[in-house]
């Protein structure tokens, strides 16, 4: 826990800032008639139109992305060109999911320099194998040359959590039908229901333990939020998602020196972030593996009665460098909706969950209406 | 809601080569930060939060390397940012982590920018083909070449101008240990004569590739008032970007660029650039940048820059010293250009510059610029704790 951001807190210092708008692409598989700058625009024109904004009205503007997905050096300065940057803005880019450029926004809007923020970020991991382009984020001299794909080093991930008692292969296909059956809901997602689990269980291993409806589709996608400040998100919203904590923080790069099934790095984010003060509604997981759910769920301490990944999260629709701002967003959304008072956010980067960010939004109090996401027996789940 | 004071107390850099070959990128990376580390006075567990920034990825060959560096910058454990904003990284790093202390989010946050250029080959880099754009093989000098151009018949600057820049930077690195280019016997007519590049940019006047690294160690009030050395304090920093390319946009001296620097002024309550900042370290890759740079920071009237360059203003014992460290053109790890702008700004104010000192240096600004002229990063660092 980082003692500067607990006592920022407990002093009351800082902005109140809060999610006011929050748009995604319908993501598919390819989109190959569209640039990345055709990607953003529509989203980016989603958010503006929700908040009445303009672009020259909006204080910072942050985003995320990858050359390596796109296959070109410095692609996000053209992406710029969907912001309309002219006259000149304040502006960031981070080469990380987009959760991470929200995050860089949240603390520009700390320090009382801007009152409202643009985030955006995209992937397009179509053009290419991004399972193989994922290898290229491992250590260059002793990991990258043995080209471990992200599946591969997933499945060690799911092998360790089975050898521990922790989950078993059924129990796994059940994470992904329950997922995919929620995204039913969610018309951006990509994979919209599931076959049932004993008939999953049938099909051959990607790279045992773990198979296909184990991993997260490839997909094309964009995803754009709107942040502001204090009585600037009141004015924007009725009913703004309050960042109440966000923090993120990372572990050690070679899988061989973890123990892969904690996630240390996720459980000091969400205490810093205020994750286990108060019980929690729903939970968006950016868990791209079914077994990764399972790492997460431990570390945050989520009982089984709290909702996870009410959108399908992930494994619905896996557009690398937004999904992690996608959790953020659709945990927003649900406050936005009044579906939840208190939702955590979840994003991460690196093999086997390395890098975790989490974020704890809240609707305004007394402004709750009491449903649920699952409210069929109308208990709150909560935290431990 | 008032800002924390951000302080610079910890500035570490390598020794800028063409290739360090006995160093891995971690290696690199953790040389520059054990030495602001050490300059702090200060340890790895004293850091709440690492910011690292570098410029493409395809540099090295390495995709999001902050991944792979988690340890090697003591960085497990705690939060971990990677920025990329083109050629101004560097700068756009060190502000995004003077933010994390001035939104009081952290206390003493490690901020980290290289490159090593050697590890692949950043023409190359440099020359990526757009998609639906004319194809433009020619690294970043054939991009800037034109605006170059451009300046020179805007403003009947004489030929010899670039060549002038480019001889006192390289003269002024000679005072640099961490330099790269060393030249020691050089001479302004050796400038003058080297080899035509792209037109009108010579060899000479041409930034090196470089592998390094600088670090920078930031903190508040209280981290200052503990410091062993002297603190630079931050005045003023700002961002500002615009399009790569649209009809209208000035080349030459780009709105971004102008209202970046009026933002970082008025933070500091500056109104006479010229008179009330003492040096300016600039990111001036091709030698004509320092007087296009020195009329978009404000520093002399439109069309007027040359004129400063002429009369010997930029020199270091001139009224305006620029890049004393020898600058960009003397040592370019293109991610960590801005950052040593910043730094060496920062050195300046400290009065720790060595050799390069400039005396009574009170007030420096830190710039940097990046993509086709569009981003832009500066801070302005002051030996006195600002009022705000």
């Amino acid at each position: 826990m980082s003692p500067a951001a607990r006592s920022v807190d407990r002093h009351g210092r800082g902005r109140d800032v809060a999610v006011v708008a929050f748009a995604q692409s319908n993501h598919t598989r390819r989109t190959d008639q569209l640039s990345e700058v055709e990607l953003v625009m529509p989203v980016l024109h989603d958010v503006l139109k929700q908040t009445g904004l303009t672009a020259n009205r909006i204080g910072f503007t942050c985003s995320g992305s990858s050359d390596y997905l796109a296959g070109r050096a410095f692609s996000f300065t053209m992406a710029l060109d969907g912001v309309g940057a002219w006259p000149p803005i304040s502006e960031s880019h981070v080469e990380m999911d987009g959760a991470w450029a929200l995050y860089e926004a949240w603390v520009k809007l700390r320090t009382g320099e801007a009152d409202t923020a643009l985030v955006y970020s995209y992937g397009k991991s179509s053009p290419g194998s991004v399972r193989d382009v994922l290898t290229r984020q491992l250590d260059p001299y002793t990991l990258a040359p043995l080209w471990p794909d992200s599946i591969a080093l997933a499945a060690l991930q799911a092998q360790a959590l089975i050898d521990a008692g922790l989950t078993d292969e059924p129990r796994l296909a059940e994470t992904a039908v329950r997922s995919r059956r929620a995204a039913t809901g969610n018309p951006h997602a990509q994979l919209r229901g599931s076959a049932d689990p004993a008939e999953l269980l049938q099909r051959p291993y990607e790279v045992e333990p773990l198979r296909r409806h184990d991993c997260p589709p490839i997909s094309d996608g964009a995803a754009a939020v709107i942040l502001a400040a204090g009585d600037t998100a009141r004015a924007l919203h009725a009913n703004p998602a309050w960042i109440r904590g966000i923090d993120h923080r990372i572990e050690a790069h070679q899988p061989g020196v973890r123990d892969l099934t904690e996630s240390p790095s996720t459980r000091l984010a969400a205490a810093a972030a205020g994750a286990f003060d108060a019980p929690l509604d729903a939970a968006e997981l950016h868990a791209p593996f079914t077994a990764q759910e399972v790492v997460l769920r431990r570390a945050l301490y989520l009982s089984d009665d709290v909702p996870v990944n009410p959108s399908g999260g992930p494994l619905a629709a896996n557009p690398v460098m937004a999904a992690g701002l996608i959790r953020i967003g659709e945990a927003a959304a649900l406050i936005h909706r009044g579906e939840a008072h208190r939702v955590l956010a979840h994003a991460t980067s690196g093999p086997c969950l390395q890098q975790n960010l989490v974020a704890v939004l809240e609707g305004t109090n007394g402004n709750r209406n009491g449903n649920s996401p699952r409210s069929t027996d109308g208990t709150r789940g909560g935290a431990r | 809601m008032s800002k924390q004071p951000v302080a610079v107390v910890g500035v570490g850099q390598t020794k800028h080569v063409a290739a360090r070959q006995d160093v891995s990128i971690a290696g690199l990376v953790r040389e520059a930060a054990v030495r602001a580390l050490a300059d702090a006075e200060l340890t790895w567990a004293d850091i709440d939060a690492v910011v690292i920034g570098k410029a493409p990825d395809f540099f090295e060959g390495v995709m999001m390397p902050e991944l792979y560096l988690a340890e090697a910058l003591g960085a497990v454990g705690k939060p971990m940012l990677r920025v990329h904003t083109a050629g101004s990284v560097g700068g756009s790093t060190a502000l995004v982590a003077a933010n994390l202390v001035a939104a009081g989010v952290h206390g003493t946050v490690l901020t980290v920018a290289f490159e090593k250029q050697s590890e692949s080959n950043a023409m190359w880099g440099l020359s990526l083909p757009v998609p639906f754009q004319q194809p433009l093989t020619a690294g970043a000098g054939g991009f800037f070449a034109p605006h170059v151009r451009a300046y020179m018949r805007r403003t009947g600057a004489p030929d010899t101008v670039g060549s002038l820049v480019a001889f006192k930077d390289r003269r002024n690195a000679l005072k640099n240990p961490y330099a790269h280019l060393h030249e020691h016997d050089l001479t302004l007519e050796q400038v003058q004569t080297s080899p035509m590049l792209w037109d009108p940019i010579r060899y000479s006047e041409t930034c090196p590739s470089s592998d390094g690294a600088c670090a920078l160690v930031l903190t508040g009030d209280s981290g200052a008032a503990r410091a062993p050395r002297p603190p630079a304090w931050v005045h003023g920093g700002a961002m500002r970007s615009e399009p790569t390319i649209f009809a209208g946009k000035d080349y030459v001296s780009p709105q971004a660029g102008r209202d970046c620097a009026a933002d970082v002024y008025r933070q500091a309550g500056v109104t006479d650039p010229r008179r009330q900042i003492d040096l300016a370290e600039i990111y001036v890759p091709f030698s004509w940048y320092e007087p296009m740079w020195l009329e978009n920071l404000g520093f002399a009237d439109q069309g007027e820059g040359w004129k400063l360059v002429e009369a010997g203003v930029t020199e270091m014992d001139g009224d305006l010293p620029v890049n004393p460290s020898g600058g960009v053109l003397s040592s370019n790890p293109i991610g960590a250009s801005g950052m040593i702008r910043f730094a060496e700004a920062a050195l300046q104010v400290r009065g720790l510059a060595g050799e390069h000192q400039i005396d009574g240096a009170r007030r420096a600004l830190g710039h940097a610029y990046g993509g086709g002229a569009q981003f832009f990063s500066m801070w302005l660092v002051g030996s006195e704790r600002p009022d705000h």
